[in-house]
């Protein structure tokens, strides 16, 4: 491969690899804001990626909403979910030991893969084209308007939590429930309600994404949710679970990964390249790329 | 203000507090002391409702609080600054502050606190800015009792605010309890430092392995014998 050819090439799997990790950040910001909150991994937080499509497809075939409309029912059902799946399955083990509520986790993984097959049978299905997909040819590279709806999408998304966490109210009690929540109670907050919402926040990205990749693929099935899920673990554990800017940048990391190892290589590698990196990572540097510990002092 | 009366506080199978009773009037300052592991801090953590008593009631201003939820506790003016500062370490320390105020909404009633509180402790408003987890033990005790004012309490609940800090900072600490005292705000108090606690105190109670073994005023237990030889050197 000579070196114009390499660099095209370069830029074309860059170009598709930050499209695809953006949907890994959102699944991922999920995984580390319950991680950082109730120190739970969510096992079932890929199935709430795969409700989310399903949500997004009842809402295009079924409700003939457009793309917008669709995506934020979307996003609103599975808040919804979220919310009922931690009150009813992690909230009555909350002191119980940590391996017993992760068991329930991954209960809670099968109970809605399966239950998914039972309401929608274990058949994939076509995902409608909500808008029309443009190809651009630009300087001999391909981009699709899809993947730019996508990145667009993922990055307001990403922007509005940040700020949301950041600037409000809301956000400042959950960063203080994550850091400590007794000190967190003894301020006057109700740390249940917090975790409502940090499953409500996270679950609503997830379903995000959901609709986002089922637009691009345009297929969907129950089980959709397991890999994005798995792949999407590793990038929160690459950028330092619980942390939320590193969640988006381990998504981005792992997707353009994955993106190089497919366009050089093959796209057998794909998902070995994802699970090298978790192998890596916690080899030499388990906190994960933004991971430090600040102490007190005393 | 405050009435604990014979709770009994157990982790697991440890039974931790047993038949402790606690009576703080409205104005005063009671201190808690005992040594290490007596249950002090277990104690502060039931009234504030971080632990649920297996027996007992804790009344107050006359309302039940025993198993209500902490975060409602403080809404009723009870806060506590808690054992080792417990500062959110990744906020700056006006973000601290402001989660202080977290149950109000008195914008302007907020604001003037802040003031209050920035004047007792200057040092603060020099650092607003500033990341809590970087400063000193001192400053950081400072913030917790200045996060805790931000609440308003009518009864406040210190967890050893001493700890770990050189003399004249100990002493500067307790000037502030004081003032803190004077301007309304009813303390409790809990101190391995019985010496000092003392010297403010109005009433005492003695912790020891979790019963109450001596109360009284703090003048006649910084003068009784056994206090004495226990806790204050001879
Ligand atoms: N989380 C806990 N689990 C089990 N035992 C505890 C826990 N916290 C404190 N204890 C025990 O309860 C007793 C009282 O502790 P504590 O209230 O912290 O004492 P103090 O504040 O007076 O030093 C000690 O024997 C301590 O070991
Ligand atoms: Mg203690």
């Amino acid at each position: 491969m000579d070196m114009g050819s390499f660099l095209h090439q370069f830029v074309q799997q860059l170009i598709n690899g930050v499209s695809l990790g953006s949907i890994y950040a959102l699944i991922a910001l999920g995984y580390t804001m319950i991680y950082g909150i109730i120190k739970l991994i969510n096992f079932a937080h890929g199935d709430i990626y795969m409700l989310g499509a399903y949500f997004g497809f009842v809402a295009t075939t079924m409700l003939g909403l457009s793309f917008l409309p669709a995506l934020v029912f979307a996003m609103a059902a599975a808040a919804v979910a979220g919310i009922v799946i931690e009150r009813v399955a992690y909230r009555p083990m909350r002191n119980a030991p940590r391996i017993a509520i992760l068991i329930t986790a991954i209960g809670v993984s099968f109970f809605l893969e399966y239950g998914m097959i039972l309401i929608a049978t274990p058949q994939p299905r076509t995902f409608p084209a909500v808008f029309d997909a443009t190809v651009y040819n630009v300087a001999g590279l391909v981009i699709n308007s899809q993947q730019i709806v996508i990145l667009g999408s993922a990055l307001v998304l990403m922007a509005a939590l940040t700020y949301i966490v950041n600037h409000t109210k809301a956000g400042k009690a959950m960063r203080a429930v994550s850091f400590d929540m007794d000190a967190a109670q003894l301020m006057g907050i109700n740390i249940d309600k917090v975790i409502s919402m940090t499953f409500a926040l996270g679950s609503s990205l997830a379903a995000a994404a959901g609709v986002l990749v089922s637009i691009y693929y345009n297929s969907i099935d129950p089980l959709m949710g397991m890999m994005p899920g798995m792949k999407a673990f590793v990038a929160a554990v690459l950028g330092g679970i619980g942390i939320i800017p590193g969640a988006m940048l381990g998504g981005i990391i792992m997707g353009v990964v994955e993106a190089m190892v497919s366009g050089f290589f093959s796209s057998t590698f794909r998902d070995a390249a994802a699970f090298g990196i978790l192998i890596l990572i916690l080899l030499y540097k388990p906190s994960g790329l933004l991971g430090k510990n600040i102490r007190e002092k005393v | 203000m405050l009435k604990v009366d014979n709770i009994d506080v157990y982790y697991g199978a440890i039974h931790a507090i047993k038949g402790v009773s606690i009576q703080v009037a409205k104005g005063e300052i009671v201190t808690l002391v005992g040594s290490n592991g007596a249950g002090k801090s277990t104690t502060l953590r039931t009234i504030s409702g971080l632990l649920k008593p297996k027996n007992g009631t804790i009344l107050f201003e006359d309302n039940h609080i025993e198993g209500m939820s902490a975060h409602k506790i403080v809404g009723m003016g009870l806060c506590q600054v808690p054992e080792g500062r417990r500062v959110f370490a990744n906020m700056t320390v006006m973000e601290n502050l402001e989660l202080g105020a977290y149950l109000r909404s008195d914008k302007d009633e907020i604001a003037k606190d802040l003031e209050d509180v920035f004047k007792k402790f200057p040092r603060l408003l020099e650092r607003k800015e500033q990341v809590s987890g970087t400063l000193s033990g001192g400053e950081q005790q400072m913030l917790a009792m200045g996060r805790a004012l931000m609440g308003r309490p009518r009864l406040l609940l210190l967890d050893e605010p001493s700890m770990g800090l050189a003399p004249l900072l100990v002493k500067e600490i307790f000037h502030i309890i004081q003032e803190i005292n004077e301007s309304g705000t009813t303390v409790l108090l809990v101190e391995q430092n019985a010496n000092m606690a003392l010297s403010i105190a109005d009433k005492a109670y003695v912790l020891e392995t979790g019963r109450i073994a001596l109360a009284g005023t703090a003048k006649e237990l910084a003068s009784s014998e056994a206090v004495r030889k226990a806790y204050l050197g001879g």
